[in-house]
């Protein structure tokens, strides 16, 4: 135990603000979550890995000598298509069963990226500089680095983006009407497959956004991406699934909860202070986990 | 169904491909001397796998190329038979177990990492089987009175505490601050002993003593504590992670110390990631090229790194070099044994004391070359940052620029 944050003013407003700009990351890939969940009745733990991709996908970029920041508009590009191939290859056959198979499909998608990545890029932890520098607040004693600050921007934007093509778009429609009754849907002439295909495609853009912003601001490897799922898989329980509101505000209670638990408890718990949140929300709410699907707002 | 087929056929290939690979081998066939080693090809050791490999065909290459190996008068080569551990302990520990049993393997190269050493020792240990490891520096390896276990490398344990004698002669002697962020696996750990040790001999504080997690990639409140406190000297261990991660957040956070050590700096490729804002930071290494250690297989360090570039088109970096070294020390020991009975190599293995381009090696009782000194070297940048180097700072008998102390402030840099 160290208290240390508690003698530092400054390091109780560090330590907010740090965890309120990595909520909001957080939020972004949890939303990406609570949409598939939402509508296909999928809890996607390859979330994660989708991330991390998305993250080399932006690496490359910088490797090639393009600034990392524009992985953020080409990154979702390509991670749309890469959803709506896994919805094609696996998905569809397990978007109607039991919640269970579809945990243990997506688990084996995921142990299966791991593995290509790793395969395909290497196990070296790697990252890409924005060369942003840092905004340095209240004479260089709180300090924010200008790309946790870009990520946020960039999270919250995409966040609004969406919001609004849900609300306006066909598509958005479509997905939305799909999530509320997907029989209904289907017989008023959605056609659900492809309402699917899209949901798990718009998802797995958000996680690529998302990467191009973790390897901008922290490191990406191929086996870093567990810790992200669960992180959303929390966000989504705690907020529930048709919220919005409520994953940005669970995502930065979750940022701010792991900065003071890293500074009270220490580094080596920060983690694991996330799983035992995780378990103790989940008994709170007695494994009431609604299995219905739930419509999204 | 077509993916299914294409998936069947794939899993039927890999199985042909596998049954046609497990002949059986002996430990010496015609004018063989067939080596084993499960290494980490795929998996999250796979990059310094693969350092560790070719480390061994290089050594192996050569002395095959140079003479091989002379045993009761009669010449013989090297040849390893590898199998991918895929970064796992108790896969590592199946496959030496099948090493020895099956292929008959009766000599043993170590694997990657100080983990999976551990897991193959108790094996190699039980069939009495020697072996040479380069990459498992964790002192427990050390401590458990193996007898077949030979290490090149110096413990872990070693690794900072130069560092932290460092801090001190640059403080006039006096003790000083110790900030200190460790991952918790059994090599960061054992470093961390190393700094424990060290500071109490010195009779120096530890004011932050951070444990790092291994899913490790933010550790803002690690060095916000730091920038808190001003501790004297900051010490990270955590791979190569940990090495990336605290260079980007230093640099972000403009956390200002006098010294920085770390470990992994030299697998990380900090300068080469992060260019001028890794500049000053001190690493340990096992070796370094401009070492002026020599033999007549590698010739000295420039001219392994040369030849290891020439051929792997990369610089070496020092997994590669402690790889080759246990080729050397297994050459050495088979022809002072003059013979192939485990335990005569054995026996020549402990006697071992030769100098290799990577250092002079001589082993302790329990296995850990005592015989080699870490180095620590300095990253340090030309003006614009473009090029980075690493150059020996300590100890002083191999230093090849002089220390820079303390590193200056953010707002100087």
């Amino acid at each position: 135990m160290d208290f240390l944050i508690f003698q530092v003013p400054m390091l109780t407003l560090q330590a907010t603000l740090d965890g309120v700009l990595l909520g909001i990351l957080f939020a972004l890939i949890a939303y990406g979550m609570a949409l598939q969940w939402g509508v296909m009745n999928i809890i996607n733990i390859a979330q994660g890995d989708l991330v991390i991709l998305g993250g080399y996908i932006a690496y490359f970029m910088y490797l090639w000598g393009i600034h990392p920041a524009w992985g953020v508009i080409v990154s979702p590009f390509i991670m749309y298509f890469v959803g709506v191939g896994i919805y094609k290859l696996v998905i569809n056959k397990v978007v109607d069963r039991d919640l269970f198979i579809s945990i243990l499909a997506t688990f084996g998608i995921s142990i299966l990226f791991m593995q290509l990545m790793n395969f395909a890029f290497g196990a070296d932890v790697v990252l890409a500089n924005s060369g942003y520098g840092t905004t340095m607040l209240f004479d260089n004693s709180v300090t924010l680095p200008n790309s946790k600050i870009f990520s946020a921007f960039i999270s919250i934007i995409f966040a609004i983006g969406l919001v609004i093509y849900m609300k306006k778009s066909k598509l958005g429609r479509a997905i939305r009407a799909t999530a509320q009754n997907a029989r209904a849907a289907k017989i008023l002439g959605v056609d659900t497959e492809k309402v699917y295909a899209a949901t798990f495609g718009i998802n797995a853009a958000l996680c690529g956004v998302a990467g191009a912003l973790i390897s901008i601001t922290f490191t990406i490897h191929p086996y870093m991406g567990l810790p992200y799922t669960i992180r959303s898989f929390m966000i989504v329980i705690v907020a529930g699934l048709g919220n919005l509101p409520g994953v940005a505000m669970s995502g930065m209670g979750l940022g701010v909860f792991e900065e003071f638990a890293d500074y009270i408890l220490g580094t080596e718990f920060r983690i694991g202070s996330v799983f035992l949140l995780l378990v103790l929300i989940l008994v709170y709410r007695r494994f009431k986990l609604s299995r219905k699907r739930e419509y999204l707002k | 169904m077509k993916i299914n087929k294409i998936i069947l056929s794939f899993i039927s290939a890999l199985a042909l491909l596998l049954s046609t690979s497990v002949t059986s081998f002996a430990k010496v066939v015609g004018d063989k001397i067939i080596l084993g080693s499960a290494i980490s090809l795929t998996g999250k050791y796979s990059s310094n796998g693969v350092h560790t490999q070719n480390g061994y065909n290089m050594a192996v290459d050569r002395i095959n190329s140079m003479g091989g190996v002379k045993v009761g008068g009669k010449t013989y080569k090297f040849e390893i038979i590898y199998y991918d551990d895929e970064s796992n302990p108790k896969r590592a520990a199946q496959l030496a177990e099948r090493l020895i049993s099956q292929d008959g393997v009766e000599f043993m190269l170590g694997p990657y990492s100080s983990g999976l050493t551990k897991a193959i020792a108790p094996v190699t240990e039980k069939y009495g089987v020697p072996m040479v490891e380069a990459n498992g520096a964790s002192r427990s390896l050390f401590t458990k009175g193996y007898k077949y276990l030979f290490a090149v490398l110096a413990p872990a344990n070693l690794y900072l505490d130069v560092a932290i004698d460092l801090a001190v002669e640059k403080n006039g002697g006096k003790p000083v601050k110790i900030a200190q962020a460790f991952e918790q696996d059994a090599f960061s750990q054992d470093v961390r002993l190393g700094i424990l040790e060290a500071a109490e001999r010195t009779g120096s504080k530890i004011i932050i003593d951070d444990k790092l997690p291994k899913e490790l990639n933010d550790m803002a409140a690690t060095l916000a504590k730091v920038k808190a406190v001003k501790p004297d000297v900051l010490v990270v261990s955590g791979h190569t992670k940990g090495a990336l991660t605290a260079i980007r957040q230093i640099a972000e956070m403009k956390v200002d110390v006098p010294m920085l050590a770390m470990t992994h700096c030299d697998a990380a490729k900090l300068s080469k990631q992060h260019g001028k804002n890794s500049e000053y930071a001190l690493c340990a290494s096992q070796w370094h090229k401009t070492l002026s250690y020599k033999d007549k297989f590698f010739g000295n360090g420039m001219k392994y790194a040369a030849d290891f570039e020439k051929e792997f088109k990369y610089d070496p970096p020092y997994q590669a070099a402690e790889s080759s070294a246990a080729l050397l020390v297994f050459k050495d020991a088979f022809e002072r044994a003059n013979s192939f009975d485990k335990k005569k190599v054995r026996d020549a293995l402990a006697a071992t004391n030769m100098q290799t381009f990577y250092g002079n090696i001589k082993f302790a009782e329990g296995g850990q070359n005592v015989d080699k000194p870490m180095v620590l070297f300095q990253v340090m940048c030309n003006a614009d940052g473009s090029k980075c180097e690493n150059k020996v700072v300590a100890p002083t008998k191999w230093a090849s620029a002089k220390l820079i102390h303390p590193i200056p402030s953010w707002s100087e840099r």
